[in-house]
């Protein structure tokens, strides 16, 4: 058997680089423990939020699945932040658990070059440090050209519930024991990560009196800039809120050891996450908050578990008992599933390229949470990318590498490659340095070109953005030529809204950029025939203006640094004025760029000098 | 597009010419917001023309600007050499002026670099000048530490410390919107923070001029009626520091004519001149005059006779200096005591007699009390770190108020913050911290979040 690309893992990121891998017409395999957990969400029951919002929408802009597969299985859709600026805001989908998987194995199985296999992978085929194929648990051998890892959390997993461990994956699904070990055979650096998730309850055995309802907007959002909404506002399922209780937080004290994070186990070696702590994490590092906020989430309209949102933890059965029967509303709850901690196995990712392959092996790709990243989005978005770029290299193209101005997406694998992670890394908006160019309404025009040049955008959606394009010009265009002028009317309309009155005449451009003037305001004296989305851009443009070039200006000093190229073939050992924990460092991550070099922690500007000049001497003759 | 860059290429010191150089792709742009003339350019590359510096309307000092175009220069971009009278106050002024023009201050070696990045400069000098970039760059981030060591260092610190919270809280505002129980930090809260972090700000910045002043010279005026004994006192303080006194010829800028050095601080004596001519020429200098003086001034001396009563002119000057740092000299009090200052509540008084050579020790202590000089480590001030932090102090000033003006303008918080953020980035600069995952951190350690 021989395919192009084998994609090892069906979870949200295994999804996104099989489709793109058939999409970029390569014979593609799938393969997965379990079709049943293909696309699996085994933690919260949502897509999007804060940033992973705005990575689902760069997603769908390159031509991924994860946007569209969120617009028909959501529940419940709002948009965050909206009494903030447009760069921060972001979608959030309560997602149908059931529905979800269902229909991104629709459209894997209705994808062309696509087949699925249901097996355990256990070694790689490697010759001369290039990938050749993958080995069956059963000792079958497949061949291909090139693999993408996307196992998730079970490389070595282990459930941890209070002093017991399990070797098994979520959902007690069977762990793969020995890939890893193989992994560690071929030179690769593992490291041990930690997450959680909390209980299931039973939602008919909760009084929602006590909790406060949380409903979706009352506006429609889709994800993908190709959907129309096909959902009625009206039949959303609200989530809930409720808080811990000085009880709460008094099992959680008295039974603190028997957590297995607390001393139930005595050979934990992982990191867990710092944006995700366990329940006992906050109460014991924030003595002093009388209270934690938890939040009741629907997971699907087939069934009724109820995902308990801030209540992850490692505490025994028994004890979990007691904390969830200390909640308000949730005294007579019954757990279905209990919160556990799962441990695993990862690469360390400064041994990953831009592009997601391995440095050690060629041709193979990794991406997801073996990356050392957590959440659904972060893993979809490194699996189109992977799934790109071996696509990319398989045809001897260049490489889909975004720039941290460009997307979300290339902030997270910069990050990944340059900087490593400690703890399963989660994107934020904070890590963004120029977040007020990536925003949620701009992800099609920052990216869709690209995904039109690598084939995955066709060319009656590219026609279709386009003209989205052509018209936000037009209409700048139009502001700039047309003046509001000072007659008796304008100026008393003006006064109302307590803008200064006209002298002479005002280009509706130069009007909009006061602050209290809106394109409302402006449709009040003018007719503009364009759609909201266009509107809505170029308000945003014109407004920001100032700030929008200000983080351009910036992020153009960056680019500068990211366009001086380091030769793969440097040799630092020859550069003998650099510091030797710099050298180290460079040497272990072989930074592409100058630009990336700097962003490397021990790594100084005064290095940076030296190499910039070994590099002039060495390559510019 | 590479930035601007200029420094003093002289060394510094008071010598006879100093030269600025400046160099980059807006070099001949900058340089004309400064002068007179603003015809730089219309001449062509390799000529030397004469034209003053000003600031505004004042002219700073009359200089020889040499224009070097791309390619045909040091750096292969476009450089200019200012050619200036040297003086470090003169020449530091035009430096600072360029620097508020849009100049960055050249790190150490980098005209050097820049040559050798462009090509200019041979492959056999390279290593050399890489040992010249790798020493002097280390070296001066030490320097950049040492030198705001200290009370402003820490100063620094505690305002980053409160940014850093206000950025924590914004961006997990962001980051974790439905956290009801996370204050959230509007426009409204942060604009009274933003207010002490600014006034923070600007009391560094006063702090650090007065490290300027005292690198650079405090200009200080002596004045008196005729006869009290200006000119005594400035001998006395001549002749028993060794001061050195040069006359600076041909400028047209301030008039400082003499320098006194007290403990390695320089005073640059105004109108010296004026001071030696009062004993030929019997007419007062005129209470317009002193006043005119003053307003030049950093410091007045003002002296005053023990013999005699005080005259109309002494109280409106002696109300007038009150504005100012001043020192009041009370004279000759080797005669009897005619003088009555009780109700004038006076804050800085030193009685002296220059024939008895009495006081002068005791008004050099006053000086440098008033000039906080003891607590002000001199050696570990170099002008070239001193004027970088000041620039980079400025920009996180300056951004601090851009943040407040985008509140005023009802610019959602979240943007206001962009400022906020840069702010924070060039104080880490100054104190020589940019660590990536700092905002990071403290997000975490701020706030309790998970799912």
């Amino acid at each position: 058997m021989n395919y192009d690309i084998i994609v090892v893992g069906g979870g949200h990121a295994g999804c996104e680089a099989a489709l793109s891998s058939a999409r970029m017409n390569n014979k593609t395999l799938l393969i997965t423990s379990n079709i049943n957990n293909i696309a699996d969400m085994p933690c919260n029951p949502s897509i999007g939020g804060s940033a992973k919002g705005i990575v689902v929408r760069e997603i769908d802009a390159l031509g991924g699945e994860m946007g569209k597969n969120a617009d028909k299985s959501q529940i419940q859709i709002k948009i965050l932040n909206s009494a903030k600026g447009p760069a921060v805001q972001a979608l959030r989908a309560q997602a149908d658990k059931i529905i979800y998987p269902k229909e991104m194995l629709r459209t894997l199985n209705n994808q062309v070059n696509l087949e699925i296999k249901e097996a355990m992978v256990e070694d790689l085929i490697v010759e001369n440090n290039k990938i050749k194929g993958i080995i069956l648990e059963t000792k079958d051998q497949i061949f291909c050209k090139s693999v993408i890892l996307t196992t998730g959390t079970y490389l070595k997993s282990n459930i941890m519930v209070g002093s017991t461990r399990k070797l098994e994956g979520p959902h007690g699904e069977r762990p793969s024991h020995f890939l890893s070990d193989n992994l560690k055979k071929l030179g690769f650096k593992i490291i041990r990560l930690k997450t959680g998730t909390p209980q299931r309850i039973d939602k008919n055995s909760i009084d929602y009196s006590k909790a406060k309802i949380e409903h979706g907007d009352n506006v429609y959002h889709t994800f993908s800039f190709d959907n129309e909404p096909n959902y009625n506002i009206e039949e959303q399922i609200p989530c809930h809120l409720i808080y811990t209780t000085e009880e709460t937080h008094k099992i959680i004290m008295d039974n603190l050891s028997k957590s297995s994070m607390y001393g139930g186990l005595d050979d934990i070696e992982s990191v867990g996450p710092r944006y995700c702590p366990s329940i006992e994490d906050k109460v014991v590092r924030f003595k002093d908050k009388e209270k934690h906020q938890l939040f009741l989430e629907p997971e699907s309209i087939y069934y009724d578990d109820i995902y308990l949102q801030g209540f992850s933890t490692s505490m025994p059965y028994d004890i979990q008992e007691k904390m969830v029967h200390s909640l308000p509303g949730l005294e007579n709850a019954k757990i279905l599933k209990y919160a556990y901690a799962i441990e695993y196995d990862a690469i360390y990712p400064t041994q990953l390229k831009q592009t997601l392959e391995t440095k050690i092996i060629e041709n193979l790709y990794t991406a997801g949470q073996i990356n050392g990243t957590s959440g659904y989005e972060e893993a979809a978005c490194q699996g189109l990318i992977a799934g790109i770029n071996a696509s990319l290299k398989i045809k001897g193209k260049e490489p889909l590498i975004l720039k941290r101005n460009e997307a979300y997406i290339g902030v997270l694998i910069d990050d990944l490659v340059t900087k490593g992670v400690r703890d399963p890394y989660r994107l934020l908006t904070s890590r963004a340095e120029y977040r007020l160019l990536l925003r949620h309404d701009n992800a099609d025009l920052r990216l869709r070109k690209y995904g039109y040049q690598v084939g995955l955008i066709d060319d009656n959606r590219y026609n279709k953005f386009l003209e989205k394009k052509q018209n936000i010009e037009d209409l700048v265009n139009y502001l700039k030529n047309n003046k509001l002028t000072p007659t008796k009317k304008v100026n008393k309309y003006l006064n109302k809204l307590g803008s200064a009155i006209l002298k002479d005449g005002i280009t509706l451009y130069d009007l909009l950029k006061r602050p209290e003037i809106s394109m409302k305001n402006i449709k009040d004296f003018f007719e503009l025939k364009y759609d909201d989305e266009v509107i809505n851009q170029v308000e945003i443009f014109i407004k920001y203006e100032g700030y929008i070039n200000k983080a351009n200006k910036e992020a153009n000093k960056l680019v500068d640094l990211d366009n001086k190229k380091i030769p793969e073939n440097i040799e630092y050992d020859k550069i003998h004025n650099l510091a030797s924990e710099a050298k180290q460092k460079l040497k272990e991550i072989k930074p592409t760029s100058i630009g990336q070099a700097l962003r490397i922690s021990g790594v100084n500007p005064s290095d940076i000098s030296i190499l910039m000049i070994y590099l002039k001497k060495e390559y510019q003759k | 597009m590479k930035d601007t860059i200029a420094a003093i290429s002289t060394s510094l010191g008071i010598g006879a010419i100093s030269i600025i150089r400046v160099s980059g792709d807006n070099a001949i742009e900058i340089v004309d917001k400064i002068v007179k003339n603003k015809n730089l350019h219309q001449l062509n590359s390799h000529t030397i023309n004469y034209n003053h510096i000003v600031d505004n309307e004042k002219i700073i000092d009359e200089v020889l600007i040499s224009i070097m175009k791309s390619p045909r220069s040091f750096t292969m971009e476009d450089v200019i050499e200012i050619n200036a009278h040297g003086g470090i106050a003169t020449t530091n002024k035009i430096l600072q002026l360029l620097l508020q023009k849009g100049c960055r201050l050249a790190e150490p070696g980098e005209f050097t670099k820049r040559a050798y990045l462009n090509g200019r400069i041979d492959l056999m000098q390279a290593e050399g000048i890489m040992d010249l970039i790798n020493s002097k760059t280390d070296k001066m981030r030490e320097l950049a530490i040492s030198q705001v060591g200290g009370n402003i260092s820490q100063m620094i610190k505690n305002i980053r410390q409160k940014i850093v919270e206000i950025l924590a809280n914004i961006e997990v505002n962001i980051d974790y919107p439905e956290y009801e129980d996370i204050e959230e930090l509007t426009n409204q809260k942060l604009f009274p923070k933003l207010n002490i972090i600014e006034n923070e700000l600007k009391e560094i910045l006063k702090n650090s001029e007065n490290s300027r002043l005292i690198k650079e010279g405090i200009d200080t005026c002596i004045i008196g009626k005729p006869n009290v004994g200006k000119s005594s006192l400035l001998n006395k303080l001549l002749g028993e520091e060794k001061a050195i006194v040069t006359s600076v010829a041909g400028t047209t800028r301030d008039i400082v004519e003499g320098n006194i050095i007290i403990d390695g601080i320089i005073f640059n004596i105004i109108d010296t001149a004026g001071i030696r001519e009062t004993n030929d020429i019997v007419e007062s200098i005129g209470v317009q005059k002193s006043i005119e003086l003053t307003e030049k001034s950093e410091l007045v001396l003002f002296v005053l006779n023990n013999n005699e009563v005080l005259t109309h002119e002494e109280e409106e000057i002696l109300n007038k200096i009150k504005e100012k740092n001043y020192i009041v000299v009370v004279n000759k009090i080797d005669l009897k005591a005619n003088l009555d200052l009780s109700k004038y509540n006076i804050e800085n008084i030193v009685y002296i007699s220059t024939i008895n050579n009495q006081g002068i020790e005791e008004l050099k202590n006053k000086i440098k009390e008033l000039y906080n000089l003891e607590k002000i480590e001199t050696t570990d001030l170099t002008y070239l770190t001193n004027a970088r932090s000041i620039a980079l102090l400025n920009e996180a000033l300056e951004s601090i108020s851009s943040a407040k003006i985008g509140i005023k303008n009802n610019i959602p918080v979240d943007m206001v913050e962009i400022d906020i953020k840069h702010s924070w980035t060039k104080l880490g600069e100054i104190i020589g911290q940019n660590y990536s995952e700092e905002l990071i951190d403290q997000l975490f350690s701020q706030f309790c979040l998970g799912k």
